[in-house]
Order: C-alpha cells, then sequence, then structure tokens
C-alpha cells in the first residue's frame, strides 16, 4: 500500500508542480531526453540481467529479433510477440 | 478525431493518416500488456499474494516494473521493506516523465491529479513519438487507459488462473519486456542528443548491474543525460 502511494506521488508531483508554468528551452531539453538513457537501461537490464548476474540467454536472440522488426517498423504487437516466440522457441530447443 | 480517409485506401494497407495509427497503436501496447499483466497475476500469487492484493496493487500502483521487482523480492524471500526500495527507485523515473509531459496534460488540478496516474514508460514514449501539443495528449490519453485496462484485466486474469498457465519463461513472456522498451525507444532516438544518450546510459546500466542493488542501474543511467544534452547543445549552436 506504501508503494501505491508513493508510487501515485512520484506521477503527481511533476504535472501538479510544473503544471502551470512554461518551461525554458534548455529545460525542455533536457526533460525531452530523460526517457532515452532510462529506456535503453531498462532494454539491457531486462535482456541481459538475471538478478544481480549479467546473463547471455534466450532473451538476447529475442533482442534482435526485436530489433530488425522495429527497424522494419513493424507495428508493436508483432515485434513483442515475435521476441516472445523467438525465446520461447530457443527455450524449447535448448 | 479525424476518421480514416478510405477513398484511396483498400483495406489492410497502411496508408491510414496518423491519428488511426496512433489508436491502432495504443491498442496494441494494451493487448501486449495485458499479456505480461497475465504472467504478473501468475507471479504475484505464486508470491504469495492473495489474487484481491494482486489485482489492487495493479490498480493503485499501476507501475509494471516496480511491481515485478516488489514480487520479485517478495519470492525470494524478502520482507515488505526489502521489497519497497528497488520498487519505489524504479518508480522515481515516473517523476521524471510527469515532469516531462507537464506541458502536455490538462491544465485543471483534478483533471492532472487523474491523468497523473496514467504517467508510466509507454504512455509517455508515445506522448514524446509526437512534436504537436494535441496529438502527444491523445497519444498520451489513449496509450495509457489502453495500458491501464490491460494491465488490470491481465492481473485479474493471471491471479485467477494462477499456476495453470505453465512456466512464464519457457513462454518467452520475460524476452518481452526488453523488445517493448526497444520499439518504445526507436522513434525517440531521431532526437538529437539522443543516441549518445542512450549509449552511456545503456552502458551505466550494464557495468552496474553486478554491483549495484535492482532498481539503481537504470536510475544511474540518467547519467546518459550529460553526453545526450551535451551534444544536442553542441549541434543547436553550430547550426
Amino acid at each position: 500500500m506504501a508503494l501505491c502511494g508513493a508510487s501515485y506521488v512520484l506521477k503527481a508531483v511533476g504535472p501538479v508542480i510544473a503544471g502551470g508554468r512554461r518551461l525554458g528551452p534548455r529545460l525542455r531539453g533536457v526533460l525531452d531526453l530523460v526517457a532515452v538513457p532510462l529506456l535503453s537501461a531498462l532494454i539491457c537490464v531486462q535482456a541481459l540481467g538475471d538478478g544481480r548476474r549479467l546473463v547471455l540467454d534466450a532473451r538476447a536472440p529475442a533482442l534482435a529479433v526485436a530489433a530488425v522488426l522495429v527497424w522494419r517498423r513493424a507495428p508493436f504487437l508483432v515485434v513483442v510477440l515475435a521476441a516472445a516466440a523467438t525465446a520461447a522457441l530457443v527455450r524449447a530447443l535448448a | 478525431m479525424p476518421r480514416t480517409s478510405t477513398y484511396d485506401c483498400p483495406v489492410g494497407t497502411t496508408y491510414t493518416r496518423i491519428p488511426d495509427r496512433t489508436l491502432a497503436d495504443a491498442a496494441g501496447i494494451g493487448v501486449a500488456v495485458a499479456i505480461y499483466g497475465v504472467s504478473f497475476g501468475v507471479l504475484a500469487v505464486a508470491a504469495g499474494l492473495s489474487p484481491a492484493q494482486a489485482c489492487v496493487m495493479s490498480m493503485l500502483t499501476f507501475t509494471g516494473a516496480s511491481q515485478f521487482a516488489y514480487i520479485g523480492i517478495l519470492a525470494g524471500g524478502g520482507g515488505t521493506l526489502a521489497a519497497m526500495g528497488p520498487a519505489v527507485m524504479l518508480a522515481v523515473r515516473n517523476a521524471a516523465y510527469g515532469l516531462s509531459l507537464a506541458p502536455i496534460l490538462p491544465r485543471r488540478l483534478r483533471d492532472r491529479a487523474l491523468t497523473a496516474q496514467l504517467v508510466i514508460d509507454e504512455s509517455t514514449a508515445m506522448a514524446r513519438a509526437h512534436d504537436e501539443p494535441g496529438a502527444a495528449r491523445r497519444a498520451f490519453l489513449a496509450t495509457g487507459i489502453s495500458v491501464w485496462v490491460g494491465w488490470n484485466l491481465g492481473t485479474l486474469v493471471g491471479a485467477l488462473v494462477g499456476g495453470g498457465l505453465g512456466d512464464p519463461r519457457s513462454l518467452g513472456l520475460d524476452a518481452m519486456f526488453p523488445a517493448a522498451f526497444l520499439a518504445l525507444l526507436a522513434p525517440q532516438l531521431r532526437r538529437s542528443g539522443a543516441p549518445a544518450a542512450a549509449c552511456v546510459g545503456a552502458v551505466v546500466a550494464v557495468v552496474l548491474l553486478p554491483f549495484a542493488p535492482a532498481g539503481v542501474p537504470v536510475i544511474a543511467a540518467l547519467a546518459g543525460l550529460v553526453p545526450g544534452v551535451l551534444v544536442a547543445h553542441a549541434k543547436a549552436t553550430r547550426a
């Protein structure tokens, strides 16, 4: 329950504090980029992380397939399902 | 919302206008999220939560990575307090998202407070893929609502089905997360400085992973903002 509360406060703090204000161009430039390193970090952590270990398992070929599909501009759902299918296939064969 | 123009568009082609593509993508993300919502429900029950607890958590917390981290530590024998730290760390990025989204969220405080709950990876990424504020707001709301519905329906189904689904890993469900984040990241890489920010963020996260507690590597990846902003600034002054 505390997690619920903390999670909501974190989401609301931006809109409620900054909601009425106009942001300077430099701050906008920084905020526009905020999601980029977080997303790239999430990709690495969730593709290579196993607890505190780095592992190369079926998620790596799945991510490679996803990368090709993203490059080919495939729809989101196709990318995600193809990754799951690839990982399932690799694990079934292993 | 403009309707699809059909006069020169055979069914099944991609010649639809952008808003329709946005709605289709939002619905697709919702379906994908529902599928890993199912896996969250299954894992939450396996970790000792009741189906009701799992559903309330998904409705109110509504932050997938945090929830997975939380139940992962519970399942590994950690207590509630031990599980809170990484889960909150993982949710800290929503504050950054909230700040970056503030200009496109509704102006009225009550509406802002309601829509703030929809601030997550997917809705932020979809909004940031649009430069025009109206389109960005529509993308944010469509994706946020779609993901909220999908996540909660998925959690409910997963919590009720419980262990009957089989091993989420053998179904490849864990591989869906990096693929989804990659699909969300790709459109943002066109921004000036974004490739540098992404590369440095990824390296920081991978280097820290073996040493730092769960959640910290992702937060530390914000260091990637420094080269990102420097590159963007250098390009802007040269132009």
